[in-house]
């Protein structure tokens, strides 16, 4: 397809508490092609946010990249960059959308300031110029009267107004790669639905590559071309999104897209997977997600089920590739006989 | 002296002039990783508070010779530490260690008394203020803040250098009377969040809800801070009794404090420098063993007031 | 904001008519007259009565505070009987000297806390930070005037590096350029200054660190991060001036307590300001000094702290636009 710009291998990132180690991402590898826009889906504490400031090496202590793995970049391995050459990078290259646009933004300064020293961090501009280039991102990002609102504050913008300002943060320096965590989360449903465009705008406008991190079906449908589906700190399965939502083949993926609400249904109770995700410091023996899946079996208890070739550029952690009679005989899965035994 | 650390007063005081606190964190973080409440300076400053009050009351036992006893005008006028007086004697003569384990007995129990009686008067205001609320409230805080910016020791000099001699008794009751805001700021706080909820579920029933059960519920919760602000207090009192003390106007002969010994050498320091030394030691560490307790108190009490110790 | 302003301006007035009268009444209600030590004891009563009416201390206290009162508003203070001049001259002689030396005890004790505290927060947990934590407690247990005769034992007699006391060297001081009369002040000034900083600094440090600590984790640091700041920048520049904010507040709440210190420090040093002469005052009962002292004192203090609130609410973007 197109060049790969971003090769992630092997990512592994643990934190380390007084006697437990939480592995948060245990092996993940995947890659992000230029121009391309890949989603990377999942609940709650299954690690694809670590993951995406493992990219930037934005994990803090007690958290830690472990050796061995690597975040390919331009050429370069993000893991082994020290401090300067990192800092060339963040901002510049590779910039990061966060979830929460309220508390991303220092409330102390103006949001015209916040773009504006990316700028200067970046290249060496005067502070005229880097501010006007400030106000422009701001008009690129939709913002109304942007000279005015560039010497606002961030409480005195509304949420979807902040999400804006947060992108044009990430986007002035026209990096190739933009890492939007949960981008839309916060925001009420009908900004999410703007939000969403606008990204998609200005990747049609500036080129950048995004890997969109997100636990909702419904935004990864509109927006990427490829899904990512991660569970227990791995990738479980990767697919077109056409293929995804057509032929999903792990039972996990599965599970959310039959919770998924969808219009012109009509259904008396929403579908859940029964169970919670394991945590981080005790991921299960075998395959992770054995106890709550509908066709587990005896293999999956004990054997770590590796990714399997499903078709052309679909992948799948689940031993029902080699087995498929399986899926013909689902059962109650083993959280829920656990629990109605006891 | 040294400012007072408020436990909350940031938020407080602009909330009560009406502007909301400024850094309010609006995702909670990561829960905080456990912490050992019960620390090791806990117990031993507890131990040290232990030993200094045990001495203070075994004084008459300890004391090699009695504390105002002039024991040879000549002789032993000003002597530096030897064996036979290890912290020295002071221009009467007087051995500086008697002076200062029955100068024990006196600064520990002005500073217990006085604290104890800025703990119940505070209480008291916080009480009135929170329970009747409205502008009674709003009256009793103004006249508090006010009284919070009149300078403690300024005034404590003023009143009692003109109304010296001061007997011991009044002069316990008159630092008292000066430091119980903090503690009274504490338990308003406390009756306020207890009548909020006990107001809206006694209202359908009773009306306003009746004193006894509002201190019930406001008890439990108020104990704890007020112990803690108590125990930080006492340091603070043996200071600001040994600095008035030093300036003639504390504790007088005969119930000298540690302050008392410095007023009585206050001439001639530069030669006679045990007389400031001693005392000062011993000053230093009974506060230190106060305020260490109190500290580690606070952190085993209540884990939420470890403000920005959590694990990330 | 405005109406904020305007709330703590009344405030402080408030406050400072309170000092005002709880100074007046308490100093007069105290035992003992003032013409009972002033002057000869030969004095016949006849004429102690006539200079007790002559300054008004005949008349039943309310009207003398009413009087007291008119007078404060019109900036008279009174007449010191002990210093033969009237005390608003005194004080104004004085108020400057304490500023002076407040001031210089403020901004040291605040530039002490702010960088100990920020280094602790950004250092947590590691041996420097427990042992700051553990030296910052020993400071704020020593008594202010302990320290202050220490200090000028230690480094006025026996090492001789600072002068002894006063303000100016009392014999040159007038004969050197205006440069050396700066420096003058400024080698008196060090020790009494250093030692009122270095006990409240410990205050300082501990909230400090406990705001940056705070500040710390919250989202927009890692913002910083992710724009491609270095370390440093992302904690003086975007950390520490949220983590300032809550430490300003600390300079109006830690006024009446610095006033209290420099009343010590003024004794021990022969400072010449306002807690030296209201000790001499007290001494000879003079009460329109006395009074007068507490009541400027009182005034500092409201003043003070309402430039703290201000500036506070200056700094703050979020209370500005109110």
């Amino acid at each position: 397809m197109s060049d790969t710009l971003l090769q992630i291998e092997n990512l592994h990132t643990f934190f380390y508490g007084e006697s437990t180690v939480a592995r948060a991402v245990d092996g993940v590898s995947f890659f992000v092609g230029a121009g391309e826009t890949i989603g990377l889906v999942g609940e709650s504490g299954c690690g694809k946010s670590v993951t995406a400031l493992s990219v930037l090496r934005l994990v803090r202590p007690p958290g830690r990249i472990e050796p061995g793995s690597r975040i390919l970049f331009e050429g370069r391995d993000l893991v082994t960059l020290d401090e300067r050459q990192l800092r060339a990078v963040r901002g510049a290259r590779i910039a990061m959308i966060f979830q929460e646009p309220m508390t991303a933004l220092n409330p102390v300064f103006t949001v015209g300031e916040q773009i504006a020293e990316v700028v200067r961090i970046h290249s060496k501009t005067t502070r005229r110029d880097a501010w006007q280039r400030a106000v422009e991102m701001l008009q690129i990002v939709g913002i109304p009267a942007p000279a005015e609102r560039a010497r606002e504050y961030p409480h005195q913008l509304s949420g979807g107004m902040r999400q804006r300002v947060v992108i044009a943060m990430a986007l002035v320096m026209n990096p190739a790669l933009v890492i939007a965590d949960e981008p839309t989360t916060a925001l009420d449903v009908t900004i999410q639905a703007q939000i969403l465009e606008l990204l998609q705008q200005l990747q049609r406008r500036f080129g950048m590559s995004i890997l969109l991190i997100t636990h909702d079906l419904g935004v990864v449908a509109e927006t990427v071309s490829r899904v990512l589906v991660m569970y227990g700190g791995e990738i479980v399965e990767e697919a077109s999104v056409k293929t995804l939502f057509a032929e999903a083949h792990h039972p996990y993926t599965e599970g959310l897209l039959a919770a998924m609400p969808r219009m012109g249904e009509s259904r008396d109770r929403l579908q859940t997977i029964p169970g919670t995700v394991p945590p981080p410091t005790r991921w299960p023996e075998g395959c992770r997600f054995h106890d709550r899946c509908p066709y587990s079996w005896e293999r999956c208890t004990r054997e770590h089920p590796p990714l399997y070739q499903i078709g052309g550029g679909h992948v799948s952690r689940c031993h029902l590739a080699e087995e498929p009679e399986r899926r013909a005989h689902p059962h109650e899965p083993l959280v829920m006989q656990r629990s109605s035994r006891a | 002296m040294q400012p007072p650390i408020p436990a909350s007063a940031p938020a407080e005081r602009l909330a009560s002039s009406g502007v909301a606190p400024a850094l309010t964190p609006v995702r909670a973080p990561e829960p905080p990783r456990p912490r050992r409440r019960l620390t090791g300076a806990l117990w031993w400053s507890l131990a040290l508070i232990a030993l200094l009050c045990t001495i203070a009351l075994l004084a008459p036992l300890l004391a090699p010779y009695a504390p105002n006893t002039q024991l040879d005008i000549i002789a032993l006028k000003n002597q530096p530490p030897s064996l036979a007086h290890p912290f020295g004697t002071d221009q009467y003569s007087r051995d500086l260690l008697s002076r200062m384990l029955f100068g024990a007995r006196i600064s520990l129990s002005v500073a217990l008394l006085a604290v104890l009686l800025s703990a119940t008067v505070g209480t008291a205001y916080g009480l009135i203020a929170g329970y009747f609320g409205g502008r009674v409230d709003a009256v009793m805080m103004r006249l508090l803040d006010a009284c919070l910016a009149i300078p403690r020791v300024l005034l404590l000099v003023a009143v009692l250098a003109l109304w010296s001699p001061v007997p011991l008794g009044a002069l316990i009751a008159i630092i008292g009377l000066t430091g119980w805001f903090e503690v009274s700021r504490l338990v308003r706080a406390e009756v306020l969040s207890v009548m909020q909820r006990e107001y809206l579920l006694a209202a359908r029933a009773l009306g306003t809800p009746g004193f006894r059960i509002i201190w019930r519920h406001v008890l439990p919760n108020v104990l704890n801070p007020i112990i803690v602000a108590a125990t930080l207090g006492v340091g603070n009192v043996i200071m600001l009794e040994a600095g008035l003390s030093y300036l003639g106007i504390g504790a007088r002969a005969p119930a000298a404090s540690w302050g008392s010994i410095f007023f009585d050498g206050s001439d001639a320091f530069q030669a006679t420098w045990w007389i400031a030394l001693f005392p000062g030691l011993a000053i230093i560490v009974t506060v230190l063993a106060f305020n260490v307790f109190g500290s580690a108190l606070r952190d085993a009490l209540d884990p939420h007031q470890l403000a920005g110790d959590r694990a990330r | 904001m405005r109406r904020y302003v305007a709330g703590r301006i009344v405030q402080s007035l408030i406050v400072v008519f309170l000092v005002t009268a709880i100074s007046f009444f308490l100093i007069r209600l105290a035992p003992g007259d003032a013409f009972s030590f002033v002057g000869d004891y030969t004095m016949s009563d006849a004429v102690r009565n006539r200079l007790r009416a002559q300054f008004g201390y005949d008349r039943p206290l309310i009207e003398q505070f009413a009087r007291f009162l008119g007078n404060v508003v019109r900036g008279q203070l009174g007449y010191s009987h002990s210093m033969h001049r009237d005390v608003g001259s005194i004080l104004a002689v004085a108020l400057p000297r304490t500023l002076l030396l407040m001031g210089a005890a403020l901004f040291t004790s605040f530039a002490i806390g702010i960088a100990v505290g920020a280094f602790q927060a950004v250092r947590r947990g590691s041996w420097l930070d427990r042992s700051a934590s553990g030296i910052l407690l020993l400071f704020y247990s020593i008594p202010d005037f302990w320290l202050a005769l220490m200090a000028l034992l230690a480094f006025a007699y026996w090492l001789p590096i600072f002068p002894s006391g006063g303000m100016v060297d009392q014999v040159v001081h007038d004969y050197m350029s205006f440069g050396g009369r700066v420096r003058d002040v400024i080698a008196h000034l060090i020790l009494p200054s250093l030692t009122l900083a270095v006990l409240s600094a410990a205050g300082i440090a501990r909230f400090q660190r406990a705001a940056l600590l705070d500040v710390l984790p919250q989202d927009y640091v890692r913002t910083a991060r992710a724009k491609g700041l270095g370390e440093r920048t992302v904690v003086l520049k975007h950390a520490l001036r949220n983590a300032l904010l809550p430490v300003i507040t600390l300079l109006g709440l830690s006024l009446p307590a610095l006033v209290g210190g420099t009343f010590f420090v003024e004794k021990v040093f022969s400072w010449p300001g306002m807690g030296y002469i209201a000790a001499n005052a007290i001494a000879s009962r003079d009460y329109d000094l006395v009074t007068g002292t507490v009541i400027v004192g009182g005034i500092m203090v409201a003043v003070g702290s309402l430039l703290a609130d201000l500036l506070y609410a200056a700094a703050d973007p979020r209370l500005r636009a109110r």
